[in-house]
């Protein structure tokens, strides 16, 4: 390279080029494509967890008015199983078809699809579908699944063990020998429902051979490449747009049924197709997530130094394994719940196992939150055991910054951190020495009040290709950008990431826009539609889209930048060391009033009757980034609250944290996506859950028995940030969508078993409902009369 | 049956035939092609089809179209007046209130009736407002500085009122 690349907008709040169309009703989500004759689908689902499909009578269905076509498991056969990309040792795999044939594993599995005129016809249409069902025996529970004798969920693996995957490294019999203090949790972490504000939906179009299938999802080159494979369509003829998409938190992370089964419609009524989910559909027919439950134990000393930690979890990953499921409870999980803390001993086992209910992948953190979250709440535990002050436990344990880059006993190597600073701010920022006073207040008030910190390490950046293949990731872990100057010096940046709220059209433009010497206002972002990216774009999920599909973006501006300096040196006859790329122009330094503009750099590339020799025409590039390693970012999270001492009530009253995810693209980004995160992991502690009864039926069903926060349950966040560059790419960038999420739940938590402490409460399960507390008090209060 | 009515959408009248079982937020959507409200929900929590209905901020998804026969709608499409944003959008963006901003027109227009009626709200008041309003991407923090900086610039210039407010 030439020159140091500047930065000017990397860094600063840019407006959001998103907004101006989301502000006034321009932007097209999913559900808004209408087509001219188009049809609609609707699909029968299973009221059953688990039965043999007896038979399916159609007939009468078929008779209703308005209705084109009813299709039941058979009709769709060929259309193949949907994918799993993941493959852990040993991993029993489940064939999971669109629609079932020969019987159903879940309350929502699909067993009929009807298509008509209207939604409403399709919707009566479906209800006149008969189904005879013989209804199995129902297992729920992971951990009773995993037990002799339980029902075989997906009876052609012969049990419902999905997987055993160990982490181990150093000597844990010896750790747990040494300890003087030994603590054990036993830890839920409950299954929650994404909810992303906008419920899934599917349209396509079947023209000329070509297949354009529009979906709500976070990665539309897979859909595009198992939509092509499946249905049997070259893959050049399936052009798969994710247009705005209203959210997504993993629940968008799939190649779903729905995309098969609108695009095998389309493809053989010659009609336009369109299936959107309703609300309470989603809530069975969606992915789900957490579902984990563990045993930690800690052996440390009684100065609060941590020897080793043993942790055994089961998790549940419902009727049927989905996309990227096995990794949230594996890879993301075991290998990061060392987090920010020096672990000499570490014997980790994760089981997954199939059940009857909704299938579980990924929801924000996937896996992070959890591990953080038992680790953070054992950390709780030996603070209380040793009777010392949690915040400086977990000082003590710190990786210290001069250990960096740093190789974790679970096998990854951290790049960079500091953690202390973070855990200063957010300490100062809560007022944490002035807390016994206001603790003493609320006593007085007849209420409890506690603090709860939470320190974490994420793991981001995913994923360097060779990492993701020795963990069993079918498929590397690059992204893709391209750049492309009109001759009139108009830029269009094509990016393989696919946001769904994240602002890559904005950050995307702010780094072009430094190497290129140019407004972000002049930088076009385009996303999510397979026939304008690069081949390939892995999405967006996992934190991964700045540090890998930033980078990129970065990359490939660079490569433009460096054509545009030499076709500059070779008009202005100088030296290329001596151009200077800078807000519009292009010139040689100390010579600005004999500038080029960047457009004339442009339109004499497409020219082509004056560049150096042997210079291609034409001013784009695209780049695949392959990571060298992931990123890990890291923070504290400190929240107070004060419980109700009538009836149980926890308010959040103050919530401070200090984040570190590298350098901030774009700060009011930055802190937007750890408001965000912050009142999600609040959503787990405090509120959401799922709730089956022993039947396999979802008693929380709708958003009127699953609790998704509002206003009033969140409170204003106190934000602060240090900032520690990784090594690992070029902007030293991290990535923060899921560190919110992450961080909160267990500071949250952490909080409330604090203000019970003094009842002698030690660990209540999530979500810390008002009952779950009342309760915990009351059985308190009489346990000391007794 | 089919049933005419006349309706006011963001100040033109639409005369159609709706069926008696079809919802305001279905006519706004399907018959007049008003995507910018939608669908979040179908038990009336998410507010993300929120709209005016007589100057009353209204769940589209809880009200039949043959119910709005004579009312003046006001939508997300009906906020900004000759070119110009509503404060309440232009809020939004600088606040960055809006994320997928799949919620944000419901949230809009929760706003735009709770100003209407408390023109300088306490963040408190401003947080029950909006509680009918789901959002999963912001955690309200900046939606709550958006509405109080709206509230804040109607306060500075007096806004020409949407038709349905002149009229409530």
């Amino acid at each position: 390279m030439t020159a140091a690349t500047t930065t000017t907008y990397i860094g600063a709040r840019v407006p959001r080029k998103e907004d101006p169309r989301l502000i006034t009703g321009d932007g097209l989500f999913t559900d808004d494509v209408t087509l001219p004759g188009m049809v609609y689908v609707s699909l029968v689902r299973s009221p059953h967890a688990h039965a043999r499909i007896r038979r399916i009578d159609t007939a009468a269905a078929k008779k209703e008015p308005g209705v084109v076509a009813v299709l039941t498991g058979k009709d769709l056969e060929a259309t193949g199983v949907l994918p799993v990309f993941i493959s852990v040792p040993k991993q029993s795999t489940s064939k999971h078809m669109p629609i079932a044939t020969d019987k159903v594993r879940y309350a929502g599995d699909a067993v009929a699809a009807v298509v008509a005129e209207t939604r409403d016809a399709a919707k009566r249409a479906a209800d006149a579908v008969t189904v005879d069902y013989e209804p199995l025996p129902v297992v729920v529970d992971a951990t009773k699944a995993l037990e002799p004798g339980a029902p075989i969920v997906n009876e052609e693996l012969g049990t419902n063990l999905v997987f055993t995957y160990p982490v181990k490294g150093g000597d844990i019999d010896k750790a747990f020998r040494d300890a003087e203090v030994k603590v054990a949790l036993h830890i839920v972490n409950q299954r929650l429902i994404p909810n992303a504000m906008e419920p899934r939906a599917v349209a396509a179009k079947f023209e000329a051979g070509e297949l354009t299938l529009w979906s709500t999802t976070q990665i539309p080159h897979f859909v595009q490449l198992i939509v092509s494979l499946n249905l049997g369509l070259s893959q050049n003829k399936v052009r798969v747009i994710a247009p705005e998409v209203g959210g997504g938190f993993g629940s968008k992370l799939q190649v779903y049924a729905e995309e098969l089964l609108v695009g095998h419609l389309a493809k053989t009524l010659g009609r336009p197709v369109k299936w959107t989910e309703e609300r309470r559909e989603g809530y069975l027919a969606t992915v789900h997530g957490r579902d984990l439950v563990g045993d930690i134990e800690l052996a440390a000393e009684r100065d609060g130094t941590i020897l080793g930690v043993r942790i055994r979890t089961v998790a549940n990953m419902g009727a049927y394994l989905q996309a990227f499921a096995p990794v949230s409870a594996t890879i993301l999980h075991a290998f990061i719940i060392p987090g920010p803390y020096i672990i000499p001993a570490f014997d980790i086992e994760v089981r997954g196992a199939y059940t009857n209910t909704t299938p579980v992948d990924a929801y924000r953190g996937a896996g992070r939150p959890e591990a953080i979250y038992v680790m953070e709440r054992a950390i709780d535990r030996l603070a209380d055991e040793i009777g010392m002050d949690p915040a400086e436990v977990r000082r003590k344990n710190f990786i210290p910054p001069d250990a960096f880059p740093f190789n974790t006993i679970s096998g990854i190597t951290y790049d960079s951190g500091d953690y202390a600073p973070a855990l200063d701010r957010a300490l100062a920022m809560s007022d944490y020495k002035g807390f016994e006073k206001r603790r003493a207040a609320a006593k007085a008030r007849g209420n409890y009040r506690g603090i709860g910190i939470s320190s974490y390490v994420e793991i981001c950046g995913l994923a360097p290709s060779k990492a993701n293949s020795a963990l069993g990731v079918g498929w590397g872990g690059y992204e893709s950008a391209r750049i492309r100057v009109h001759p009139t010096g108009a830029v269009q940046v094509f990016t393989g990431t696919s946001p769904h709220g994240q602002s890559h059209e904005t950050s995307w433009s702010q780094i072009a826009a430094d190497a290129l010497g140019i407004s972000p206002n002049d930088i076009e972002v385009r996303h999510g539609d397979t026939f304008e990216s690069p081949g390939m774009g892995v999405g967006t999920f996992g934190s991964r889209s700045l540090p890998v599909g930033g980078i990129a973006v970065h990359k490939a501006a660079e490569k433009v930048r460096e054509k545009v300096i030499q076709i500059a040196a070779h008009l202005l006859e100088a030296s290329p060391e001596d151009v200077v790329v800078q807000g519009g122009k292009v010139f040689v330094k100390g010579v600005p009033d004999k500038a080029k503009n960047f457009s004339d750099i442009s339109m004499a590339a497409y020219l082509a009757n004056n560049l150096p020799e042997g210079m291609e025409p034409g001013l784009e590039a695209t780049v695949y980034y392959d990571p060298p390693n992931f990123t890990f970012p890291f923070g504290t999270h400190i929240a107070e609250v004060e419980i109700d001492g009538e009836t149980g009530a926890v308010e959040l009253v103050r919530y401070s944290a200090c984040d570190d995810c590298g350098r901030q693209i774009n700060p009011m980004i930055v802190e937007g996506q750890l408001h965000g995160g912050i009142a999600q992991g609040i959503g787990q502690a405090l509120y959401e859950t799922a709730v089956y009864d022993e039947n396999g039926q979802l008693l929380s069903g709708s958003m009127m028995e699953y609790h998704v926060p509002t206003a009033e349950d969140i409170p204003a966040f106190q934000l602060d940030h240090t900032v520690t560059l990784t090594k690992t790419n070029p902007l030293g960038v991290k990535g923060v969508g899921e560190a919110g999420t992450i961080g909160s739940t267990p500071a949250v938590a952490n909080a409330v078993i604090d203000a019970l402490s003094p009842l002698g409460i030690k660990h209540l399960d999530m979500p810390l409902t008002p009952e779950k507390i009342w309760r915990a008090i009351q059985k308190a209060d009489g346990e000391r009369k007794r | 049956m089919p049933q005419s009515i006349t309706v006011t959408v963001n100040g033109t009248k639409q005369t159609k035939d709706v069926e008696p079982t079809h919802l305001l937020v279905e006519l706004l959507r399907e018959t007049l092609g008003l995507t910018g409200t939608h669908v979040g929900c179908d038990t009336s929590q998410c507010g993300a089809c929120t709209v005016l209905v007589d100057g009353r901020a209204t769940k589209s998804c809880t009200i039949l179209a043959v119910q709005t026969d004579g009312a003046e709608v006001v939508t997300v499409e009906g906020l900004a007046r000759n070119g110009e944003l509503h404060p309440i959008q232009r809020a939004f963006a600088q606040e960055h209130a809006l994320q997928c901003g799949f919620c944000t027109p419901g949230l809009m227009i929760t706003a735009v009736d709770f100003l209407a009626r408390n023109p300088s709200p306490s963040d408190t008041e401003i947080r029950h407002a909006i509680e009918g309003n789901l959002c999963r991407c912001t955690g309200y923090h900046n939606i709550v500085n958006a509405i109080r900086s709206a509230a804040g610039m109607m306060a500075a210039t007096a806004q020409p009122k949407l038709a349905a407010e002149v009229k409530r």
